[in-house]
């Protein structure tokens, strides 16, 4: 291990940048510990995965950069990985809590707006 | 490694566990299945940078590749188990 080619204000900005990331994700994670209803509870990971992932990733892409000598850019793969698979997931798990929370007749979600159309009237 | 890394990426290391924590207890006490699925989302969302912060501390580039693995199964498990609430079947 031989980390002492980091300069000084190099390990300022990473410490900053993965301590900015690891204290959003402890946000995010307290958020749905602690918020009342599955409704609002979603809202609070999605900050693990935009600001905090990015924070994290930022720090490690700098981290082994300027360890090895060279611009390594592979973290930034995870961190594009994680900003077009996460809407992906957020949005399939919204649809079936909805689903659910109609079908146990919950009050206070909204109602199904799409609607069957007749045969005939779909090519009109 | 000079000291300002040596104390900043084992207290990040720390809140990242105790926001994993934080997701356990909604895992293991969510009163509904999506709860739990939501937790579960973001337990893997919190390993993957565990992972990164792991490979700064070590000085190793292969934590990086645990990262990716758990990003992908990570998001492969989340949309399986969102389809299985929506339908009751993952593949139809």
């Amino acid at each position: 291990m031989n980390e002492t080619d980091i300069p000084l204000w190099v390990e300022i900005i990473i410490a900053v940048l993965t301590l900015a990331g690891a204290a959003l994700a402890l946000l995010g994670a307290i958020g749905l510990l602690r918020l009342p209803t599955f409704f609002e509870r979603i809202h609070a990971p999605a900050i693990i995965a935009t600001l905090g992932c990015w924070c994290c990733m930022i720090g490690s892409l700098l981290f082994f950069s300027f360890q090895s000598g060279g611009l390594t850019l592979h973290p930034l793969l995870i961190a594009l990985f994680i900003a077009i698979t996460v809407p992906v997931t957020n949005i399939f798990l919204m649809r079936a809590a909805l689903f659910r929370a109609r079908q146990s007749g919950q009050k206070n979600v909204p109602p199904n707006i799409s609607h069957v159309m007749p045969p005939g009237a779909r090519d009109s | 490694m000079n000291p300002v890394l040596l104390w900043a990426l084992p207290l990040a290391l720390f809140m990242l566990v105790l926001a994993m924590l934080c997701t356990l207890v909604r895992l293991l006490k969510g009163p509904t299945a999506q709860d739990r699925v939501l937790a579960l989302d973001c337990m893997y969302l919190n390993g993957m940078l565990l992972m990164l912060v792991l490979g700064q501390i070590y000085g190793s580039g292969h934590y990086f590749e645990a990262a990716l693995l758990i990003a992908l199964f990570g998001f492969a498990s989340s949309t399986a188990m969102a389809k299985f609430l929506l339908r009751g079947e993952v593949i139809e």
